[in-house]
């Protein structure tokens, strides 16, 4: 595909975005149409699918091919189009009951499968569209329409789900933090496989802070860690806390850095590694920071594109069938 | 003329073609391998058949069970053959339980040949028979041949040292010899699929063959008199080459013939269901022009294959009844987003799991209406093996011509059926057009119509220049944007009923199959009843009756000349695997009179119960 010099407004669709004032996903919008240019395909080889809810009206906002398909099964439907044609820059969108509730199963199956599809899951903890009711990602005590007294159920980790499935590619980014998504978004492009990204979102409306300080810039840092391949994992807005690796529990203890003997004690991230991929996938506020950046990228995993599946060799002519009978 | 007369002790009789035979047996028998050999050495004969295997839906049910027996039936006659036959002149009965499910097809009189290994207590009693058949005489109306195959198998193979149990497993192969031997059969055709088959393991391929000559030698030295010149020459009915098919196999190379006259990949994308999976497995095999892709379920299944057309190729699913049900959904947003999409839909046995392996015609109403909103759509339906090929050109110049979802019914008696297979001539077979846009300065919509058929302009991805976004909400007219405005709704409500209801022009008109342009009864048939009926008609009008038949394959929207044709009859009636489903449709469409022979026990019609039927309705009008 040909890389050209373009503009985020070349990204811009004539459609009046419908979304409510405030809603996260303008912010996301803003940060996609950024990072398309960045990668500088023609819009004209640019699909964006989506299910249905707030987030799934995404591709109607972009200027690039779009598909609003029904309610789950935008990642099947995507499958499709890199089926009919592998050369096409796919991505998917949708909301966490787009994704995690109706569409597991297929959010499920196209991860292990690793047909090379960009997943944006736009993770707001609630339905948005059907007028907030809780999701499969709301807290243990969500009050909502369908839920007066509070839930009860355990809500799933979407990046947990993700590796769980066998995802090779794990991403987590937030709405509001303009600098550090885009970064996550072009490292989720630019993977040959399926690239998962949860981008925890704010419905304003329905459920407003639902992530607390992580979406909120100013506090953000104490409340979150930045992964970065190879470097230690501090944190704090002083970058005066870090990860320390528990080799007895396999998990992450937090410290000050000024109980630590050393530096050095503090984990150093390292993408490629599963197992420190699930122990990141479970921290969560409060105890923990919550992990931003790329948990885990496999390294030169084989991904599949069409032509890895039967009968790709190209169309056939009227001889090839005559052979054939 | 070709006669099989067989003696056994018993009364002396000559048999006439057509001729039916059935094997039966416990699954793990070898009763379909015993059949299909014997199937292509009728077609080596030059006698025309049409065969149809009878699976249970157990994969191993326990040997011996009622529940386990699987039965292979074929009919034959150096005329055309047109269904399996009604009643077997031939039974092969590997067990008791094979003997007791299957004793009521064979004639009075009819050859039954039985292995009576299994015909002891243990045998009887997994059969929940009480008294042993062989020796109670109920019998004794058949002419019966108990040749104690294991026992001779093993005995055939004594040479070969392979022990009870490998030797035993050649029974079926002893069997098809004394078969073969009855109807004066050559044994190269099968020794040499034998050898071919099995090349890596030849002793294997030597016992079976082995196996086969003694159940011949057999038949040769107790003499079972038979007039061995069956293997008449039939006039050359085919000019072309021709081969044994299923209708499955021929619908694989139907879509093949798809991507080879549209030139372009197809995407077959399905999840495995009975009996709709042996299609994925044909197509699997090929190696070019078809990317199949098994999908963790039918919704998938049916939203990657969308997918695939909105990506430019052709998305063709499969599937079954729970499936199908699965499907509509994404199917609604393929007739709202307007692309091209085939879903096949090979019918069982219904509601719910059903009968799996039984086929019935019970899907037609949910083709037709099953879905949420106005939701049109047309559905074709093959009506013989041999158009289970054409139909997926048909449906695939349908998708593609006016940009819609199309439901091909097929159903378990088609897709298993085999008959011998004329090749059709590739050269005569016009190109399929895949619509090409050709910008014309003006601003691009993506819902504007082509004036004569209303399709849209179909622009995938990656075409320079027309970016667009299409989706399930509804759509301006024209532009395509989201609109909620209700003049517009109604528009495009009736534009999409619009253009399914102009299909009929490019349809042929309703045509008749065989008997008079008006007369007293007009039987209406669609699907794979085509053969009973087509058969019973044959019959009624040689014995000088008025019956005329027509057989749809344009189930939605109707095809034109049937209304006026239904005026020109007395009686009309339709013959349906289901309890009415066109009849209602027809009866809703037309507001004329239509009665329904209907039936729903998991088989296909027999010909002799349609000819009762017809007769029945041409002596008492309005009974
Ligand atoms: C088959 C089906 N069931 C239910 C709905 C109703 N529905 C639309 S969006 C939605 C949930 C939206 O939540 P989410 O996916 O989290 O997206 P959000 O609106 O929060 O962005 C539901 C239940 C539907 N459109 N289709
Ligand atoms: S309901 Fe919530 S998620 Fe939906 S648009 Fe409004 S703010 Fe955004
Ligand atoms: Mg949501």
């Amino acid at each position: 595909m040909n890389v050209m010099q373009l503009k985020a407004s070349d990204f811009e669709s004539d459609q009046e975005v419908r979304w409510c004032p405030g809603c996260g996903d303008y912010a996301i919008l803003k940060v996609v149409k950024t990072v398309l240019a960045d990668i500088g395909h023609s819009p004209d080889d640019v699909v964006f699918v989506a299910g249905i809810g707030c987030a799934a009206r995404f591709p109607y906002y972009l200027s690039t091919y779009g598909f609003h398909t029904i309610h789950g099964r935008s990642a099947a439907v995507a499958t499709g189009v890199k089926l009919a044609n592998p050369d096409l820059d796919v991505w998917v969108v949708g909301g966490d009951g787009d994704f995690l509730s109706i569409g597991g199963n297929h959010t499920l199956h196209a991860l292990r499968r690793n047909v090379d599809l960009n997943l944006l899951l736009f993770n707001n903890a609630i339905y948005g569209l059907t007028k907030g009711q809780y999701s499969p990602t709301s807290p243990v005590g969500t009050r909502s329409p369908s839920t007066p007294g509070g839930s009860v159920e355990q809500p799933v980790n979407a990046v947990s789900f993700a590796l769980g499935a066998g995802a090779k590619f794990v991403a987590r980014g937030a709405d509001t933090l303009q600098t550090h998504l885009p970064t996550v978004l072009k490292r989720a492009h630019d993977y040959k496989g399926a690239s998962f990204v949860e981008i925890l979102q704010n419905c304003i409306v329905y459920h407003d802070g639902a992530f607390g300080a992580i979406n909120d810039r100013s506090e953000s840092q104490n409340v979150t860690v930045r992964l970065e391949h190879g470097q230690p994992m501090l944190f704090g807005k002083e970058n005066d806390k870090g990860l320390v690796f528990n080799e007895q529990t396999g998990t992450f203890d937090v410290d000050e850095l000024t109980n630590l003997k050393s530096e050095d004690d503090v984990a150093i991230h390292d993408e490629t590694n599963i197992d420190r991929a699930f122990a990141l996938a479970q921290m969560e506020q409060p105890g923990h920071p919550v992990p931003l950046g790329v948990l885990y990228a496999e390294p030169a995993a084989e991904f599949v594109d069409a032509r890895g599946f039967t009968g790709t060799k190209g169309a056939w002519d009227r001889d090839a069938l005559k052979a054939l009978l | 003329m070709a006669e099989l007369s067989v003696a056994s002790g018993a009364a002396d009789t000559v048999r006439k073609p057509p001729l039916v035979v059935r094997f039966a047996g416990d699954s793990g028998d070898g009763i379909q391998l015993a059949g299909l050999e014997f199937a292509k050495s009728t077609a080596d004969a030059k006698s025309d058949f049409m065969t149809f295997p009878d699976y249970p839906a157990e994969i191993r049910a326990p040997a011996g069970t009622l529940f386990g027996v699987s039965a292979y039936q074929i009919q034959f006659d150096s005329d055309e053959v047109l269904t399996p036959g009604d009643e077997a002149d031939v039974l092969v009965a590997f067990n008791p339980a094979a003997l007791k499910t299957n004793l009521h097809t064979l004639k009075p009189g009819g050859v039954l040949i039985v292995d009576e290994t299994h015909f002891d207590a243990r045998g009887l009693k997994k059969a929940k028979v009480e008294a042993n058949p062989l020796e109670d005489g109920s019998l004794d109306g058949y002419q019966l041949i108990t040749a104690g195959v294991v026992k001779r198998t093993i005995e055939a193979l004594a040479p070969l040292e392979l022990g009870r149990k490998q030797a035993t497993r050649a029974k079926n192969f002893w069997v098809l010899g004394l078969v073969y031997w009855l109807f004066g059969r050559p044994l190269d055709t099968t020794e040499d699929w034998l050898k071919t088959k099995f090349r890596k393991t030849p002793e294997v391929a030597n016992a079976n063959i082995l196996a086969l000559k003694a159940g011949h030698a057999y038949a040769e030295t107790v003499e079972l008199s038979a007039v061995r010149d069956f293997a008449e020459p039939r006039i050359a009915k085919h000019k072309n080459k021709s081969r044994i098919i299923s209708g499955t196999q021929a619908m694989a190379y139907g879509i093949a013939a798809v991507s080879a006259l549209g030139k372009r990949d197809i995407v077959y994308c399905s999840y495995p269901i009975t009996p709709a999976s042996i299609l994925l497995h044909a197509l699997a095999r090929f190696e070019a022009g078809i990317r199949t892709f098994q999908a963790e379920d039918e919704i998938a299944a049916v939203s990657a294959a969308l997918g695939a057309s909105y990506a430019g190729s052709l998305g063709i699913t499969a599937s079954s009844g729970p499936g199908l049900s699965l499907k509509t959904e994404a199917i609604g947003l393929g007739v709202s987003v307007e692309l091209p999409l085939i879903i096949i839909d090979v019918q069982r046995g219904g509601p719910s799991t059903g009968m799996p392996t039984k086929p019935e015609q019970s899907d037609l109403s949910m083709a037709i209406h099953g879905r949420h909103g106005e939701a049109p759509l047309p559905v074709l339906a093959p009506a013989t093996p041999d158009e289970c090929f054409w139909i997926m050109l048909e449906a695939a110049r349908t998708a593609i011509g006016a940009m819609t979802p199309v439901i091909v019914l097929s159903d378990a008696y088609l897709a298993n059926a085999a008959s011998d297979w004329e090749l059709p001539d590739i050269d005569a077979i016009p190109d399929i057009d895949w619509p090409e846009y050709k910008p014309n300065g003006a601003e691009f919509q993506p819902f504007a119509r082509d004036p004569n058929t209303l399709a849209r302009p179909w622009v995938a991805p990656g075409t320079p220049g027309h970016a667009h976004r299409i989706g399930g909400i509804e759509k301006s007219s024209g532009t395509g944007h989201i609109s909620y405005d209700p003049d517009n709704h109604e528009e495009m409500t009736r534009l999409r009923a619009e253009k399914i209801d102009r299909l009929t022009a490019r349809w042929p008109e309703v045509k008749i199959e065989d008997g008079p342009e008006d007369g007293d009864l007009l039987v209406i048939g669609w699907g794979s009843t085509y053969g009973a009926i087509a058969q019973a008609v044959k019959e009624l009008n040689a014995d000088g009756k008025r019956v005329t038949h027509v057989h749809l394959r344009h189930l939605n929207p109707l095809p034109r000349g049937l209304s006026e044709l239904l005026d020109r009859f007395l009686q009309a009636v339709t013959v349906e695997l289901n309890t009415g489903q066109l009849c209602s449709i027809l009866r809703s469409e037309f507001l004329k009179p239509v009665e329904c022979i209907s039936q729903v026990n998991g088989q296909p019609f027999h010909v002799s119960k349609l000819r009762d039927e017809f007769t029945k309705r041409l002596e008492a009008p309005g009974a």
